[in-house]
């Protein structure tokens, strides 16, 4: 199983590719976003990962607990709006459960994705179905777990992942949303996919791409 | 994009420091964007900060100062601001008596204030959040993030103010504005669409002939698009749910906010300040004291918003106590 050992490398290449990823979809984000929100979301997420980058460049970090310590204060420091504490709190309620070891299990880390996610919740208050970034998380949690359960190594449980999150994303279409400024739209939100479980599974699917690269 | 700006991404910046050289007594952190008035902590008294994203001036900035807000966070244009602000801000506005936090319930500027408050409790700051949200346009249920805050935070940011300057306690400025924001109800219409600097085109289509009714601060879609009428059959089809929402008869008496939008003329304000005092009239409610002007704006729109406040006697005098802010003064 060390193929499937998380370590320090291996989230740093996450969130790089994650910031990678983001930056070439910030029009398509901010896009999604225009047409049920403010269209700022590919904008605030750019500035985020970008300010994410630099802070790597800065200061590096020691362990994985640190690393996304730092990634979370930063986005919360530099996305604004809702996305910041959003994204802020997965990262920062991620670095608990990691701690300082130098390298955990897949299924310690995907334990400390559920804890991220939890925290998500906990911030948005957001219920399955409300059409938000939860709608992509908590299936790619679901089918990690699944998966990492019955075997599968972490590379393909990670793309199960984000096939998962990437249908979850699918779904909001067709949503009614139920919080943010969207909700203010009410059935005027159906049709429209949700910008932020866009760019959640599009954390899902830079995790799969980092560790595949493994 | 026709506007009287540099760099979109320089906007910002360069507004706070034009506010800082022609308002030497603030002081104005450009790091943190943060605007304090200039005696800031002041010892004993309750500090009162408010933020939100940049756009909306005077809002809150231009409400810094004596008899209002003691510190204002500027986020990015319709973007709050971060934590990080609001903590700063926080801990520099404390003079021993706490802090309360005007918050505009947005899902965005919530979360934010949220994790400062938290934040602030951690560094032993005692902190009280008061939620604004008096928009009718937005239905109120759990099925969306609730009212939008527009018009009453000016109100509130007053008569809150007015409370912390009389030396009330932290319990007691929170509890007086959440009874204002109780009382207040609002709505807004839109004429034109407004463009954020570094968007550079409309926030939304609006055609010549037509008028967005219940829109909202950020250019949100309201509850209806019509053809675009005359002024007293806009401020009929804008007061009717505002007076279905709240029961404004009685003695005590409204305040009657007409707000701009940021491009509509003063001359259309008054006009329709005429129109909503002879609706009220009508309907039987008591117009106790005003305030007409662009108090908060969103950015080049055209339109305005109505507030009404149920106010009652202590809420009045905390009106008319005295004000020194860029954006409001009187009394001083």
């Amino acid at each position: 199983m060390t193929d499937s050992t998380v370590d320090l490398d291996t989230l740093t290449a996450w969130i790089r590719e994650f910031a990678r990823v983001i930056g070439e979809n910030a029009q398509l984000l901010s896009d999604l976003d225009a047409a049920i929100g403010d269209a700022d979301h590919g904008i605030n997420m750019e500035r985020g990962m970008t300010a994410v980058l630099g802070s790597l460049e800065e200061t590096v970090p020691t362990d994985m607990s640190a690393l996304c310590k730092q990634v979370g204060m930063t986005l919360v420091k530099s996305v604004g709006g809702a996305s910041g504490p959003l994204y802020g709190t997965f990262f920062l309620r991620m670095a608990t459960p990691l701690g300082a070891a130098d390298g955990v299990s897949a299924t310690d880390f995907a334990a400390a994705l559920r804890a991220g996610v939890e925290g998500v919740v906990q911030r948005g208050r957001a219920e399955s179905g409300d059409k938000t970034m939860y709608d992509a998380l908590a299936p790619a949690l679901d089918a990690l777990d699944a998966a990492l359960a019955s075997g599968t190594d972490l590379p393909e449980a990670l793309s199960g992942a984000a096939t998962a999150a990437q249908k979850g994303r699918d779904a909001t279409e067709s949503m009614v949303a139920r919080k943010g400024r969207a909700s203010y739209l009410g059935q005027r939100s159906v049709g429209h996919q949700d910008p932020g479980a866009t760019s959640s599974a599009m954390l899902v699917a830079a995790a799969a791409t980092a560790f595949a690269g493994r | 994009m026709k506007k009287l700006i540099n760099d979109p991404a320089d906007v910002i910046s360069e507004a706070l420091r034009g506010m800082a050289i022609a308002h030497p007594e603030l002081r104005v952190d450009h790091t943190n964007r943060i605007i304090y008035r200039g005696d800031a902590p002041v010892t004993g008294k309750v500090g009162l900060i408010s933020g939100g994203g940049s756009g909306h001036e005077p809002l809150h900035g231009g409400f810094v100062g004596r008899g209002m807000l003691d510190a204002a966070c500027a986020g990015e244009v319709f973007t709050s601001p971060v934590p990080d602000q609001m903590l700063e801000a926080t801990k520099n506005v404390d003079g021993g008596a706490g802090v309360l936090h005007i918050v505009k319930n947005y899902t965005g500027d919530v979360m934010n204030f949220e994790m400062a408050a938290e934040l602030a409790d951690a560094e032993g700051i005692t902190v009280e959040s008061v939620l604004i949200d008096d928009d009718v346009a937005v239905q109120d249920s759990t099925f969306t993030a609730g009212r939008r805050g527009v018009g009453a935070t000016v109100l509130v940011e007053k008569i809150a103010g007015a409370a912390a300057d009389q030396g009330r306690s932290l319990a007691d400025v929170a509890d007086v504005a959440r009874r204002a924001n109780a009382a207040s109800r609002s709505m807004g219409v839109a004429l034109t669409s407004c463009t954020v600097p570094a968007v550079g085109h409309p926030t939304f289509e609006l055609s010549d002939t037509e008028i967005e009714v219940g829109v909202g601060i950020h250019g949100e879609p309201g509850r209806q698009r019509l053809p675009m009428q005359s002024a007293s059959a806009v401020a009929e089809l804008m007061i009717e749910p505002v007076l279905a929402d709240l029961d404004f008869s009685g003695d005590d008496g409204v305040i009657l906010f007409v707000n701009g939008m940021g491009a509509t003329p003063l001359i259309e304000l008054y006009l329709m300040y005429a129109e909503y005092a002879a609706l009220l009239d009508k309907a039987g409610v008591r117009i106790a004291r005003s305030l007409v002007g662009p108090y908060i704006t969103s950015l080049d729109m055209a339109g305005c918003s109505v507030t009404l406040l149920r106010a009652d006697d202590d809420m009045l005098r905390l009106w008319d106590h005295p004000v020194n802010t860029a954006a409001l003064r009187r009394g001083c």
